[in-house]
């Protein structure tokens, strides 16, 4: 974990004037130290940066070929898909990098979720975590806008509808948002500014993420704070190749989708022209607001419907204060665990009520499962906190393995080198 | 020790892994598309040349009268086995508007490699005036743009009424007086349930209109009995089951240049092919080079894993 160091006399020039190299290393150099017992589940912040990197990558090109027009727009996608050299390869990563952008952060949101990563003092990097939630689904949301197909018109009119639930002041935010009296070219303009530039303003609350994060470091699987340098390896080497493999499996994996079913995750009615006079039989939002959707849709009053949804993402951010429990890894609270597992498959069942009209069954299914997200955090958490008897922590990261009664507080340490 | 995670995780993943709409909408929709073994379906899929210009025959003969392509121009039939002056030809015996001309007049010419399939009707109002008022759509992305791709184009092709087996139209009655039946029983609760009010109102004195009973379905036992627009024909596949589109493809409709007899079935493979060409054109591009790509990412992230072990092995 030492200083920076160099013979290069470039790098000694530029490091006196502007300290670049050092910066880079105590960022994700040898001078960072990490706790040595991080899993592959800290690998999705690094790969969420890395898809962050390929949209934006992916999207630029595709802006030097796209018409921001309703009359233009779904002619010049297909013109990429079929004329512009490897136009379809750039047009299906980018579509299919949004889905994966969201399995990695829902990943590495449960992640967070599990470890208690949002407990003190991680509190404002989980909230910037947050921050970067909302703005990716803006994102995503005017992106599916701009392809111009009937999923796109209508969704983007179902999405700005629910803004006239607001008292008083609804029917005209609609009126702004829109530029107009309805989803026109003035509202897929705006949609294409606002488009190409959320993503610089991710890269620039990532930038604040990770600058939260480096003031504490990871959290790591067991949720205890490393107790000395036995507890740590360098970010670089260990990290830096174990986040390279776990790259390599994402692209593989991503690859196999973009190149052998790049329309899966998509609805083919975003193949059909837009068309304001034929309303699709179902309009269903992209898989990663599914959840959400189906909370919005729950409540069968539009206004609570609209809260409800905006609340399952607020609870969010008073979640540091909701769970009170000083133990911070699920790995040692047996009671947390199990509701742990159940809030996942909550989600899950609220993403297949989303997919589904709501009506019968699928109404009442969702009106459970919406009650249940909500009961998670703001009763069950708080009171696990007090209620909960957690399992005796180990007392450091390189002697996880208990042998037994609190004797082992004073046990030695492993230290790092080769034993 | 990390069961809870990990199970929490592969909950999620199977949302992703599951067609989210997949029961619901089975339920509600007709019989069960027909599936063909296409020979562009598998990681390895090409298209079949000898397909594909049969496809493009059926199209020009039959279907172009009625339906657009606009997204594909002439130049693109070199995908289909064509030679360049072949391509001149074919293009050359469409008229298309060109201009305006020096002297401001718009004039007809004949086709060129880089036009594009001319639409049918001038205008939507046009062709819906030709259509008793259903505009045909374009066929340029008919095969992305429904739900069963290639097969939903066969199966609409083949889902007319002389066309379809008795066991699927079986099936489609049954399907329907059920649905009515599930409709007559939720409606009779509803209706029983204002009776009631309605009885306890006049009881009371007040004034109240008596609720109409709900009239109790017939069975569905032939096509008439599903209650069709007049305009509309039926069609196993369709949604609702009637469609504006005749019957389009009859026995020997088209003579193929290769001698393949011109059924139904096969007209309909075909140009259910072709469409699938016209609506992705890449398909063998991006299959070929996944191949090429998946195999680099393997090794490479073989070689990456090996690397992390050496760079761990002094960790414990
Ligand atoms: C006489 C005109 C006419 C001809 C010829 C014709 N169609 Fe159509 N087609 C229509 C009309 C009109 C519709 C719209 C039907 C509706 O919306 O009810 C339609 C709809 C369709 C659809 C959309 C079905 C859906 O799921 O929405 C497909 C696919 C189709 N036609 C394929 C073909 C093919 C392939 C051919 C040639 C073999 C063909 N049509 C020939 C008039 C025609
Ligand atoms: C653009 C999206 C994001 C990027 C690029 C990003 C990037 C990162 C990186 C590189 C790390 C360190 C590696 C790791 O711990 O996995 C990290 C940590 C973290 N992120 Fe994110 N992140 C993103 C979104 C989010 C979101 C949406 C949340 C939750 C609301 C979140 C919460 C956290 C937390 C709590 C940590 C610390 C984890 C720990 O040390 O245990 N991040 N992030």
């Amino acid at each position: 974990m030492s200083g920076f160091q160099t013979n290069s006399r470039v790098i000694k020039w530029i490091e006196y004037r502007m300290p670049v190299f050092s910066f880079l290393n105590h960022s994700i150099g040898a001078g960072y130290p990490a706790p040595k017992n991080l899993s592959y589940m800290w690998n999705f912040g690094s790969l969420a940066g890395f898809t962050l990197v390929i949209m934006i990558v992916t999207g630029i090109l595709l802006a030097m070929q796209y018409t921001a027009h309703v009359d233009y727009a779904f002619d010049s996608v297909e013109r990429i898909m079929r004329d512009v050299n490897f136009g379809w390869l750039l047009r299906y990563i980018h579509m299919n990098g949004a889905s994966f952008f969201f399995i990695v952060v829902y990943i590495h949101m449960f992640r967070g979720l599990y470890y208690g990563s949002y407990k003190a003092p991680r509190e404002l990097l989980w909230i910037l975590g947050v921050v970067i939630l909302l703005l990716m689904m803006m994102t995503a949301f005017m992106g599916y806008v701009l392809p111009w197909g009937q999923m796109s018109f209508w969704g983007a009119k179902v999405i700005t509808n629910l803004f006239s639930a607001v008292p008083i002041f609804g029917e005209g935010i609609v009126t702004w948002l829109w530029g107009g009296f309805t989803v026109d070219n003035p509202t897929l303009n705006r949609f294409y500014a606002l488009h190409y530039l959320m993503p610089f303003v991710i890269v620039a609350v990532v930038v604040l993420h990770i600058w939260a994060l480096h003031q504490f470091g990871s959290n790591n699987p067991l949720g205890i704070d490393p107790k000395g340098p036995q507890d740590k390896i360098p970010f670089h080497p260990y990290y830096t190749a174990k986040d390279s493999f776990g790259m390599g499996v994402f692209l593989i994996v991503f690859a196999a989708v973009i190149f052998y079913l790049p329309n899966y995750m998509g609805h083919p009615d975003n193949y059909i022209p837009a068309d304001p006079l034929a309303t699709p039989a179902h309009i269903v939002p992209e898989w990663y607001f599914l959840p959400f959707y189906a909370i919005l849709r729950a409540i069968p009053d539009k206004l609570l419907g609209v809260i409800a949804m905006f609340g399952s993402i607020a609870v969010l951010f008073v979640l540091p204060w909701l769970d009170r429990s000083p133990v911070k890894s699920g790995r040692f609270r047996p009671i947390f665990r199990i509701f742990f597992v159940l809030l996942a498959i909550d989600v899950v069942v609220l993403g297949f009520v989303g997919a589904n009209p709501p009506e019968g069954a699928w109404l009442i299914t969702g009106q459970i499962a919406t009650f249940w997200y909500f009961l998670h955090f703001l009763v069950v958490l708080p009171l696990l906190g007090v209620f909960e008897r957690p399992k005796p922590l180990p007392t450091s990261i390189s002697e996880p393995v208990l042998k037994g009664g609190g004797s082992l507080a004073g046990a030695p340490a492993k230290p790092m080198e080769k034993a | 020790m990390r069961k809870g995670l990990l199970f929490g995780l592969a909950a999620l993943a199977a949302s992703a892994s599951l067609p989210l709409a997949g029961p619901a909408v089975a339920a509600e929709e007709g019989p069960a598309l027909p599936k063909l073994e296409w020979s562009f379906d598998g990681p390895f899929g090409t298209y079949d040349r000898q397909s594909l210009q049969r496809g493009l025959q059926v199209y020009r003969e039959v279907c172009s009268s009625c339906h657009g392509l606009k997204y594909v121009a002439f130049r693109n039939l070199a995908d289909l086995g064509y030679s360049e002056d072949e391509i001149k030809a074919f293009a050359a015996e469409y008229t298309v508007t060109d201009g305006p001309d020096d002297d401001g007049e718009m004039f007809e010419r004949p086709g060129a490699a880089s036009d594009y399939f001319p639409a049918p009707f001038p205008n939507e109002k046009a062709a819906a005036a030709a259509n008793s008022g259903a505009v045909p759509p374009d066929l340029s992305l008919m095969a992305k743009a429904r739900a069963g791709g290639a097969d939903h184009i066969h199966g609409i092709l083949t889902g007319y009424e002389d066309l379809v087996p008795d066991a699927v139209l079986q099936s489609i009655f049954e399907h329907e007086t059920m649905k009515n039946e599930e409709k007559y029983e939720a409606d009779l609760a509803e209706y029983n349930d204002k009776l009631e009010a309605y009885n306890d109102k006049v009881e009371a004195g007040e004034q109240a209109r008596r609720p109409l009973e709900p009239v109790q379905p017939q069975p569905i036992e032939s096509i008439e009995d599903l209650g069709l627009a007049e305009v509309s024909n039926f069609n196993a596949y369709f949604p609702g089951y009637g469609i504006a589109m005749a019957q389009p493809l009859y026995e020997d409709g088209v003579a193929y240049a290769d001698g393949t007899p011109a059924t139904i079935d096969q007209m309909a493979a075909d140009v259910s092919h072709f469409l699938m060409w016209a609506a992705e054109p890449k398909l063998e591009d991006r299959k070929g080079a996944g191949i090429k790509v998946l195999i680099f990412l393997v090794v490479f992230t073989g070689v990456l894993y090996a690397a992390k072990r050496k760079v761990w092995k002094d960790v414990h």
